[in-house]
């Protein structure tokens, strides 16, 4: 295997972009990507583009020839990456696993969604499809259902409290003040997540991503070309995906996403490290309860004590390990295909020391992407 | 749900009929056709009394709207409802709704027992759907 690295890096703002297409959210991040790694469209060999569900969000499939077609990288082979939400995590994976092999040098990593074409309903309708249809949506569950059922048994097991999953949301919305390309700029406070509407107890409104719009691309070289191209290139030290029973209520414990677990080795053990050398990590806090039960099980702390690592700050810009420094799904915002990509992004701008208001003098960083409840998991870790 | 999936799925929405592997004795539902244990792909049916505890659960409070805020959950009509992880004394977890209680009497760890009930009142096919519910057992 060769090694990979990343020498480019472009997203779109994230949030309601009514004027924006899936089109034009997809290339704008592509072109960005190809002119921060300075190198023309030609240069491109293969795509991969993750996304979730262009077929129920704008009545779309097919991407793979979209993408390379309005990007202008005629002729070449392009492949569309679905695993719900990890979309694009995987997506990353299987191009970085191209060059990886020798089969091509350089590659664009693409992820987006167009989720606010169609009403919330629908939203919510196509989101579900990511869970078992026959098994969990028919018999009344929902996205924020499920999670709020790992919600419930942890703080029974470990006496997690509402106050602890919402300093997540509360950490995550300042770090986004400093994102530019962040759907909220806005701060609140535990009081305003505890207050919030309930969706499906223990989770309020604002223990939950919001649907967005957006897109996120990156480039993609073998160690010759890096080098050639790139003066600070970023390289994929690690590489890992797992998956778990497609329903929750299929998997052996409830608050463990044993796919985070097997994910998160492969990629510890592919970059020789262990969770102490992680200075910055994006992981996937689709609902606050992800990000407590994702700390753990990547192991920056034991499992049951996410809560209580929250609370004494060792998430926070500036503690033990920083988490969402991009302001996370939460606040920076969660076009589903879009995200495995953009999680990316910030590991790269933290490494290259350009995550300007929230930089960490990270060495070493890292990604978790999920799909659905915990079906998939995408790891990777990235070093200067 | 087609008019066909939907009754496909009748033997287990209506009867919780799974399935079990005699080489491994192991129980599934919702049923599978190869064992996740031992790989054997010849399984047998089994029929589930419905008794089992709570795992977990939630109230689902926000049902799901279209732009002008109008209600289209085909749950909806049953907001708030509770919904749970249920382990089945065999072993197998499912998701289902549990009825004919008040919220605060639930809790994890609570016996319960299947019932049949109407799970959708009104199906894109404009059949009433039916399935499994659990109650406490008292
Ligand atoms: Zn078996």
């Amino acid at each position: 295997m060769r090694d990979v690295a990343i020498i480019g890096v472009g997203q779109t703002k994230f949030g309601q972009l009514w004027d924006k297409s899936l089109t034009n959210l997809a290339v704008e991040a592509g072109v960005k990507a190809c002119l921060d790694a300075n190198i023309d469209q030609k240069d491109v060999e293969v795509i991969y583009g993750g996304t979730m569900s262009g077929g129920l969000f704008v009545n779309q499939e097919h991407i793979a020839s979209l993408l390379s077609d309005f990007s202008g990288f005629k002729n070449i082979p392009s492949i569309r990456v679905e695993a719900a939400c990890a979309s694009g995590g995987l997506a990353l994976r299987q191009a970085y696993i191209d060059i990886a092999s020798g089969l091509h040098d350089i590659a664009v990593v693409g992820g987006v969604e167009k989720m606010t074409d169609i009403g919330g309903h629908s939203v919510t309708k196509a989101l579900a499809t990511a869970a078992s249809q026959e098994w969990e949506a028919f018999f009344g569950a929902t996205f924020p259902g499920l999670y709020a059922m790992i919600a419930k048994l942890h703080m029974h097991k470990y006496k997690t409290t509402e106050e602890q999953l919402a300093m997540c949301a509360v950490k995550n919305h300042k770090n986004a003040l400093n994102n530019p390309f962040a759907q909220f700029h806005k701060k609140i406070q535990v009081e305003d997540v505890l207050n919030s509407t309930m969706v499906a107890d223990p989770l309020k409104l604002f223990d939950c991503s919001p649907v967005s719009d957006g897109a996120a691309a990156v480039v993609l070289a073998s160690k010759q070309k890096a080098k050639e191209l790139c003066d600070a290139p970023v390289w994929i030290s690690g590489s890992g995906h797992a998956t778990d029973a497609l329903s929750l209520h299929d998997r052996e414990d409830i608050t463990t996403l044993k796919a985070t677990v097997e994910a998160a080795k492969q990629a510890y053990v592919q970059a020789k490290i262990g969770p102490k050398d992680i200075g910055c990590v994006e992981v996937h806090d689709c609902f606050t309860i992800a990000e407590i039960c994702a700390i753990e099980d990547l192991g920056f702390c034991k499992k049951g004590e996410g809560g209580r690592f929250t609370e004494q700050g060792n998430t926070e810009i500036g503690g033990r390990i920083p988490v969402n420094t991009s302001g996370g799904l939460k606040a920076k915002g969660h076009p589903v295909g879009a995200t495995g990509v953009a999680q990316t992004i910030e590991a790269v701008l933290q490494l290259r020391g350009e995550a300007n208001g929230r930089n960490t003098n990270a060495e070493i960083a890292m990604m978790h992407n999920i799909g659905g409840s915990g079906g998939t998991a995408v790891v990777h870790i990235f070093r200067r | 749900m087609t008019v066909s999936k939907f009754w496909r799925n009748i033997p287990q929405y209506y009867n919780l009929i799974g399935k079990k592997c005699p080489e491994c004795n192991s129980y599934y539902f919702p049923p599978r056709d190869v064992c996740s244990q031992c790989g054997n792909h010849k399984l047998e049916e089994h029929k589930f009394d419905g008794r089992g505890e709570i795992v977990t659960f939630t109230i689902i409070r926000t049902p799901l709207m279209d732009p002008e805020g109008e209600v289209i959950d085909i749950h909806a009509q049953t907001i708030p409802y509770i919904l749970a992880i249920v382990k089945l004394e065999e072993g197998p977890k499912l998701t289902a709704e549990i009825v004919d209680c008040e919220i605060d009497e639930v809790k994890i760890g609570k016996e319960v027992g299947a019932v049949f009930r109407k799970i959708v009142e009104k199906g894109p096919h404009g059949v009433i759907q039916y399935g499994y519910k659990f109650k406490l057992v008292r």
